[in-house]
C-alpha cells in the first residue's frame, strides 16, 4: 500500500487525462443537493458537501441504475429475429467513480452477496461492478445520522475501495491518497498522479491516517447495538407487538429503499413502442403493495405494517441469518434523513435487538 | 406550544379513559430535528408521547382512510378541511371521529432552515414567534415567518373548519396574501417555456411516490400508475412517464386539494409539485368559486353537476 500526495492542479489535470480510458462518475451539484452523475470533460466532482455530509442518493445507481434495459426485441414478423430477445451490449469502457464515501463503498460488498453467488451470476450488475475503479473520500465530518461504526464500517473504511482520498486539511485543496489495489494503482498511473516529481517518495509520513481516522470515528456519536439479532428467534421478532406502532406512521413510499445503498430489489417490465420492445428492470420497493401481489390476486403482504416489518426483518434478521456477515446496512443514515415521517432504523434496530417476547422476561 | 401539547394530552387522556375513542392520532416528538412522527395512542399511559409544535406538517387525514375504529384526531386547519373531504367521499364517518382542532400558525420547512444555516442542526426550538436553531457549537435565531412552508405563508384557513374541541383560542386568519403568485408566473410562460419549466421541476424525481402516499386525497386502492391492465404509465425513468404521473395525480386532486403541503414536505428530492395543485385550485376558485373542504353540505364541483357551471371549455 502506497500513499501519494495529489495537488489540486494535478488532480484536475488527472481527471481530464482519465476521460480517454474511463467513463467517470462523481458527485455534482443537483438543485439543493449533490448526486452521482457521469462527468463530462471539464467537470470536477465535488467531494465535500459541507453540512450535508453525503450525496442525497447513494452511489448504487452508477452500477445498478434505477431503470436498465436488459434485452431488446422486435415484434415485426417480417423480420427473421422477431420475438427473439437480444441482450443489450454493455458499454465496455471501464468506469471510475470518485468521491465514494466508505459506507457506500462497503455497500457494494453487501449487495454482491445477492447478485454474485456461486449459483447465480447477474451480468448486469457483476460486469459494471468488476470493471469499475472506486475512488473513496474519507469522512472527516460525519453527520448526526451516521452510524457506520456500529455496523462494521467506518469513516476511513477501505473495504470495497481501490483508492482512498483524504483531504489534506479542512480548507486545503490537496489530497493524500492511499492506493489500495492494483486497479487503484492503474488509475493513479493513468491520471499521471504517480509520475509526478514526488512519485517515488511515499507521502505516508506527511499524513497521520491513524489519528485522523480515530478523530473521525469519535465524531460518530450515534450507536446501535446489533449483537443480539442473530440469537433472536425469527418467529418471535416476526410476531412481535411493536410492529404496529413502528408501521403506523409509515406512508409506504419508496424513499428509504430508493435512497438505500444496500436495497437491491427490482421488478422486470416489458415496454413496447410500435414493434420495438425492450425488457427492462426497475428498482422496486418492498414498501409497495404491488411488490408481493400475486397473479391470483392474493397478496401475502396486504397491509402496510407487514411491509414495514419485511424491510427491517430483511435487513436486520433474514440477511444476518442467511449470510452470517452482519446486518444489511452500512449506517449511511440516508433513510433517517429522508423519511417523511421520521422512521429511524437505529431505533427499530435497538427495539429488535433488545426484544423479549411477553412472558419470557427474566 | 407547550400549552397546546398539555391540552391535547389532557383531552386525549380523558377520551381514552372514558372509552369514548379507541385511539388518538397525533404526533410524537421526532428523533430528528424538525420532523415529528405521526403517532397513535391507544392507552391513557401513551398519551404522554403526544406533542404539538410547528413540526407537525404531515396531514393526519391520511391515517384515517377506511379505518373502522372510533378515533380522536388532532387537526390543524388544512387537516380539518381534508377530514371534511374524507367524510364527503365516504372514507370515514363523522360519528367515528372526535376532532381536536388546532389553530395553526404555520409549519416549519426544514429544507428552508437547512438552507439558511451553514451548520449541521442539532435542535430547533420555538420561543413564541422566534425559531432558535442550535448546532454543535453555535446557534442562530430568526422570526418564524422566514422558516415557514410555502403553503403556510399563503394559508387562509389556519383555524380548523370542523372540530369537536378547540385546543386553543382561534388565531387571526391571513387576509392580505396572494395565493397564486407562482401559478400566474407559469401561466404567462409560452408553451415551450412551460414545458422546459416542468421538465426542470421534475428532473430529479425518483418516482418513490412519497408525494402520493403522503396525500390524504390519494387513497385509490390501486393508483393508475400501478395498474397493469391496461398499463397507463411506463415504470421506467422516462421523463415523459414521470411527468404523466405528476400531471395526472394533480388532476385527480382538482377541487379536492386543500394545499396542506404534505406532498412537498414528504418529497425526498425537494420538488415543488404544489405548482400543479395550486393551479387547479386557482381554476376551481375562478370557475366555480370553490374552496375544498369548507363544508360537509356541498360536494366538490368536479363530482357534481350544476347547469350553471361554466362551459367555456366545450367549444
Amino acid at each position: 500500500m502506497k500513499t501519494i500526495k495529489i495537488e489540486k492542479e494535478s488532480w484536475v489535470q488527472g481527471l481530464e487525462k482519465l476521460q480517454d480510458r474511463y467513463r467517470l462518475f462523481g458527485p455534482m451539484a443537483d438543485k439543493d443537493s449533490y448526486e452521482f452523475k457521469e462527468l463530462n470533460s471539464g467537470d470536477t466532482p465535488v467531494l465535500e458537501h459541507g453540512k450535508q455530509g453525503n450525496t442525497r442518493l447513494s452511489v448504487k445507481s452508477v452500477i445498478y441504475p434505477q431503470s436498465q434495459t436488459m434485452f431488446t426485441y422486435t415484434l415485426d414478423e417480417s423480420k427473421d429475429d422477431h420475438h427473439i430477445m437480444k441482450e443489450v451490449e454493455l458499454n465496455g469502457k471501464p468506469r471510475a467513480v470518485f468521491g465514494v464515501r466508505p459506507c457506500d463503498a462497503a455497500s457494494f460488498r453487501l449487495v454482491q452477496r445477492n447478485f454474485d453467488t456461486p449459483e447465480y451470476k447477474d451480468p448486469f450488475w457483476i460486469n459494471p461492478y468488476e470493471e469499475t475503479t472506486f475512488v473513496g473520500i474519507a469522512c472527516d465530518e460525519p453527520s448526526k445520522t451516521c452510524f457506520c461504526t456500529s455496523v462494521g464500517c467506518g469513516p476511513y473504511n477501505e473495504e470495497g475501495l481501490d483508492l482512498l482520498l483524504v483531504n489534506e486539511s479542512k480548507d486545503g485543496n490537496d489530497f493524500f491518497a492511499r492506493i489500495l489495489t492494483k486497479k487503484g494503482d492503474d488509475l493513479a498511473t493513468a491520471a499521471g498522479w504517480l509520475t509526478n516529481a514526488n512519485a517515488d517518495v511515499d507521502a505516508a509520513a506527511d499524513v497521520d491516517f491513524e489519528s485522523r481516522k480515530r478523530d473521525a470515528e469519535k465524531k460518530i456519536t450515534a450507536k446501535v447495538s446489533i449483537d443480539q439479532l442473530k440469537e433472536k428467534k425469527t418467529t418471535d421478532l416476526f410476531s412481535a407487538d411493536f410492529w404496529d406502532q413502528v408501521g403506523f406512521s409509515c406512508l409506504n413510499c419508496g424513499t428509504c429503499t430508493y435512497s438505500c445503498p444496500t436495497c437491491w430489489c427490482f421488478d422486470i417490465q416489458d415496454e413496447v413502442k410500435g414493434c420495438q420492445g425492450k425488457r427492462m428492470r426497475n428498482w422496486d420497493s418492498c414498501m409497495y403493495t404491488l411488490f408481493t401481489l400475486e397473479g391470483s390476486g392474493h397478496n401475502p403482504r396486504s397491509n402496510k405494517v407487514q411491509r414495514v416489518r419485511q424491510r427491517f426483518m430483511h435487513k436486520l434478521k433474514y440477511y444476518v441469518d442467511k449470510y452470517d456477515a452482519g446486518v444489511q446496512c452500512v449506517g449511511c443514515g440516508r433513510c433517517i434523513q429522508l423519511c417523511p415521517v421520521n422512521i429511524d432504523i437505529r431505533e427499530v434496530c435497538e427495539t429488535m435487538n433488545t426484544y423479549t417476547p411477553a412472558g419470557e422476561e427474566a | 406550544m407547550l400549552e397546546y401539547t398539555d391540552k391535547i394530552r389532557a383531552l386525549s387522556s380523558q377520551l381514552l379513559k372514558e372509552e369514548k375513542v379507541d385511539m388518538v392520532i397525533g404526533f410524537r416528538k421526532g428523533r430528528r430535528p424538525m420532523s415529528n412522527e405521526p403517532y397513535m395512542a391507544k392507552h391513557p399511559d401513551e398519551v404522554k408521547n403526544l406533542v404539538w409544535d410547528s413540526n407537525c406538517g404531515i396531514n393526519l387525514t391520511t391515517y384515517l382512510t377506511d379505518r373502522k375504529e372510533k378515533i380522536a384526531v388532532v387537526a390543524k386547519g388544512c387537516d380539518s378541511r381534508n377530514i371534511t373531504t374524507h367524510i364527503i367521499e365516504n372514507k370515514i364517518k363523522r360519528d367515528q371521529l372526535v376532532i381536536l382542532g388546532v389553530p395553526c400558525t404555520g409549519m416549519i420547512d426544514r429544507r428552508k432552515i437547512n438552507n439558511i444555516v451553514d451548520f449541521e442542526i442539532n435542535d430547533v426550538v420555538e420561543q413564541g414567534d422566534t425559531i432558535v436553531v442550535k448546532g454543535e457549537t453555535t446557534e442562530t435565531s430568526f422570526v418564524k415567518e422566514r422558516a415557514l412552508q410555502k403553503n403556510c405563508l399563503v394559508c387562509t384557513h389556519r383555524n380548523p373548519v370542523l372540530y369537536d374541541e378547540l385546543i386553543a383560542p382561534k388565531v387571526p386568519e391571513l387576509t392580505d396574501v396572494d395565493r397564486y403568485e407562482d401559478v400566474r408566473r407559469v401561466e404567462t410562460m409560452s408553451i415551450n417555456d412551460k414545458w422546459h419549466h416542468f421538465e426542470a421541476l421534475l428532473s430529479n424525481c425518483i418516482r418513490c411516490y412519497a408525494c402520493r402516499n403522503a396525500c390524504p386525497l390519494c387513497y385509490c386502492p390501486t393508483c393508475f400508475v400501478d395498474e397493469s391492465r391496461p398499463q397507463w404509465v411506463g415504470k421506467g425513468d422516462d421523463p415523459v412517464d414521470t411527468k404523466t404521473f405528476h400531471f395526472l395525480r394533480a388532476y385527480h386532486c382538482a377541487g379536492r386539494c386543500t394545499d396542506c403541503g404534505s406532498c412537498e414536505r414528504a418529497c425526498p428530492m425537494g420538488i415543488n409539485m404544489r405548482e400543479f395543485t395550486t393551479k387547479l385550485e386557482k381554476d376551481c376558485q375562478e370557475l366555480f368559486g370553490w374552496q375544498a373542504g369548507l363544508s360537509l353540505e356541498e360536494r366538490p364541483p368536479l363530482d357534481s353537476f350544476n347547469s350553471k357551471d361554466p362551459d367555456a371549455f366545450v367549444k
